[in-house]
């Protein structure tokens, strides 16, 4: 032993976590949703989740090398998360270079300019997204047909979503009950047999993954569960009150990106709320924001700008909205 | 279900090493070095000089005003000065310096094995025997047991609640006390509800000690209006407010004290010493040190007189391991780290963990990600990560609104967080100055 003891304030011990394991958690829980996009997708899912990935690492290196100066983080797995999930939510044929830009405003422009990991107000992932939605409307929303494992790259055969099919055809004065006929059932759905972007297609992936990373402790149940419900009530009651023209809670909750957004999207840390009853102001608020587009808005699908608009509220209610301290108002009987 | 506070906390490896391994005498040192602060509030008044003959459990400091405690000398022998020394904080202090000679006792005290149960004093006898004899709390805090026993008119103890949580790891003395002393402990705990004439008392164990749990509750059995209670593992349990909301449901308002809520909290170790002092007439001089580490070659719980050097205590469990690090007075969650060994032990340490040098340093500070694990981990309900912040950038008001005062220290939030940031050190910093700022209004 050297004579000298460290001396350093409690606490002495540290738990086990560290924000790499935290990232190689999520990156697990992503792994069914992977395997289920492969298996419908074929070898583009493979394509545009190396394209992003890879360049959301270059590109965070590059900027760490060579703007910030700083020692290096990018080992901290938050790039690989956002990669992979900005992968998902793109449609499995979209050309490499737009994956590329996608990865560059994701990572440079929604992360970097704020400082890097920790710092960004925005969901990265779903910055590049609108941005390619915006800019690429037409590749962004060409989706491949789930034809297995064999589908080729560029050949594959496209088609609508459910949510795009049931949109267009309301739009257009068709009844929702031949509409309906249309898209793929509900036990379809559930296992991820329809068109849309390759990570968001199978519930029951993204359920394993939701488990996992609740039994792992890497996120709460708060924010998902307010998502999906407040969407359930919000839909429930119009479904409820005209059935003729609007779609059930269990198509609406099922179809598009509600799942992947409420388990992987919302709850990611850096821009979701601390606290647990503002986590389910916030859920709540990207349910009805997202019902609000696709019944009244222009897109079929709303749930990137409702986490977006959501992240913008999230520092206000991190400054107003507390938790109830212990020993304040206290009843004791 | 097994009870629990409601909210935070963290369930940190135990590390029990020494739970089944029996108290030991530790021999009586050549000298030893008594501080005459070994309690919250005044330091004692030294009342013995340079070359006096004293003996054991004599004392040697006597209490200045209410909140202070009396010192008593741990050996018998000759003073060989009275001088400062470091303390296990490194802080100076005054303290008496003693060679020892034998091990003469104060007729007084009451030497045999025998359990004495009958209590012969009244209530305000105890508090005063309390007093005269130097009790404190022996879970760590040292507050003085005759303030904590003596309730203000107009407040009136309606539960007695007693600490046998034990909620940090490593530590085992209060385990191996109530295994060993039970009975003791138990007469201990009727002699502190007679003196704040209450008629229940409710013992917490976690139920990591399941032969604590057994023993204590079938002792009790033959004690009226005690009850024993095991509860759900979980850090920190021990804090008083914790224990009595683990307890009896109730919340200590923010800045209040427990006796707001109708309860008073003592620890077991206090209860045993209170037995010592009201039915053996034998003040506080010794205590149950757990000595232990992953590396200790004979780790083990002794008891202690107080002023023995800690390297002596160190070297009956088998000296430090090649290894060490870092040496720890008290619990890894909310113990302080000791600059060197020449330390003496007081009435508040209840353990030393030897840390292996991996161990003993911190990971390297990464960026905040914002995954409120420390607002989860909070037993207070407080944000940590925001005052962190605060008191980094010196928003020392907003620090204030966001009742940094209300923090325990339990550092829940720093062993949780994954970015291994330092948010106690500087909430600590915080709430410190958000106290002297307060205090300075206040005088103007």
């Amino acid at each position: 032993m050297s004579n000298l003891l460290n001396v350093s304030p409690s606490p002495h011990v540290h738990g086990k976590e560290s924000t790499q394991k935290l990232m190689l958690n999520v990156v697990i829980a992503l792994i069914p949703a992977f395997i289920t996009s492969v298996f419908y997708f074929g070898i583009g899912a493979i394509i545009v989740t190396a394209t992003s990935v890879a360049s959301c690492l270059i590109f965070e290196y590059l900027i760490q090398r060579f703007v910030f100066r700083k020692p290096l983080s990018i080992t901290d797995g938050s790039a690989l998360v956002t990669g992979i999930l900005l992968a998902f939510n793109l449609p499995s044929n979209i050309p490499v270079f737009i994956v590329i830009i996608g990865s560059f405003i994701s990572i440079a422009v929604a992360k970097m300019t704020f400082g890097g990991l920790g710092n960004n107000p925005f969901n990265p992932a779903l910055v590049g997204r609108v941005f390619m939605l915006i800019s690429f409307p037409v590749q962004m929303t060409t989706w491949p047909v789930p034809k297995g494992f064999g589908t080729g790259y560029t050949d594959a055969v496209t088609g609508a979503t459910p949510l795009a099919i049931v949109k267009e055809g309301l739009k257009n004065g068709e009844p929702l009950s031949k509409l309906m006929e249309m898209i793929p059932t509900p036990s379809q759905m559930f296992l991820g047999d329809m068109g849309g972007s390759m990570g968001e297609v199978a519930a029951i992936a993204l359920l394993i993954g939701f488990i996992y990373l609740l039994y792992k402790k890497v996120i709460t149940w708060h924010i998902p569960v307010a998502v999906v419900a407040s969407m359930a009530v919000f839909t429930g009651i119009l479904w409820f009150v005209n059935p003729e023209k609007n779609a059930d809670p269990m198509f609406h909750i099922l179809a598009g990106g509600v799942l992947l957004g409420a388990i992987f999207m919302a709850t990611d840390y850096v821009t979701s709320p601390m606290v647990p009853k503002s986590m389910l102001i916030y859920g709540c608020g990207i349910g009805i924001i997202t019902v609000i587009i696709r019944v009244y808005g222009a897109y079929p699908e709303g749930v990137s700008f409702a986490i977006l608009i959501m992240n913008a509220f999230v520092p206000l209610m991190n400054a107003y909205i507390k938790p109830k301290r212990f020993g304040e108002e206290v009843k004791n009987g | 279900m097994l009870k629990t506070f409601p909210t935070g906390g963290v369930h940190p490896p135990e590390n029990k090493l020494t739970a089944a391994i029996p108290i030991e005498y530790l021999p009586v040192p050549p000298s030893v070095v008594i501080p005459l602060s070994q309690h919250i509030g005044a330091p004692a008044v030294p009342v013995v000089s340079k070359g006096d003959y004293i003996r054991t459990g004599q004392v040697i400091g006597t209490g200045k005003g209410f909140v202070s405690a009396n010192i008593h000398s741990s050996v018998s022998g000759k003073v060989n000065k009275i001088d400062f020394v470091s303390d296990s904080g490194g802080f100076k202090q005054n303290a008496v310096y003693i060679d020892a000679e034998g091990d003469e006792w104060l007729d007084t005290i009451d030497r045999s094995k025998e359990i004495k149960r009958e209590i012969s004093l009244s209530g305000e006898d105890i508090i005063k025997k309390c007093l005269e004899s130097g009790i404190v709390g022996l879970g760590g805090a040292t507050f003085p047991s005759h303030v904590k026993l003596s309730v203000p008119t107009g407040k009136k103890c309606e539960v007695l609640i007693i600490n046998g949580v034990e909620c940090e790891p490593y530590l085992t003395s209060d385990h191996r006390l109530m295994l060993e002393k039970g009975e003791e402990v138990l007469v201990g705990v009727t002699i502190l509800m007679k003196a704040l004439n209450v008629s229940r008392a409710m013992i917490g164990i976690e139920n990591n000690k399941p032969d604590a749990i057994g023993h204590m509750s079938e002792l009790a059995s033959s004690f009226s209006g005690i009850s024993v209670h095991p509860l759900k593992v979980k850090y920190p349990q021990g804090a008083e407010k914790q224990l009595i909301k683990a307890l009896t449901g109730r919340e200590v308002p923010s800045g209040k004290l427990p006796l707001d809520v109708g309860a008073v909290v003592h620890n077991v170790g206090t209860a045993f010493a209170v037995y010592e002092a009201v039915q053996k007439n034998k003040p506080l001089f010794e205590r149950v040190v757990t000595v232990t580490g992953t590396f200790v070659s004979k780790p083990g719980n002794y008891i202690v007189r107080t002023g023995t050097p800690l390297s002596l205590l160190i070297e009956a469990a088998g000296g430090i391991p090649e290894n060490t690090g870092k040496i720890i007075n008290g619990g890894p969650m909310m113990g302080k780290a000791v600059s060197n060994t020449d330390v003496p032990v007081v009435k508040g340490m209840s353990g030393v963990i030897l840390v292996p040098f991996g161990e003993s340093v911190r990971k390297e500070t990464e960026p905040c990600i914002r995954c409120a694990k420390c607002v989860e981990a909070c037993p207070l309900n407080l944000e940590p990560y925001l005052l962190m912040t605060l008191s980094e950038r010196s928003l020392f008001e907003r620090a204030e609104n966001e009742r940094i005062t209300d923090c325990m220290e339990c550092g829940s939030c720093s062993y949780t967080c994954p970015a291994s940031r330092p948010l106690l050190d500087y909430i600590r910093l915080g709430k410190s100055t958000v106290i002297r700022m307060a205090r300075e209004r206040n005088l103007k």
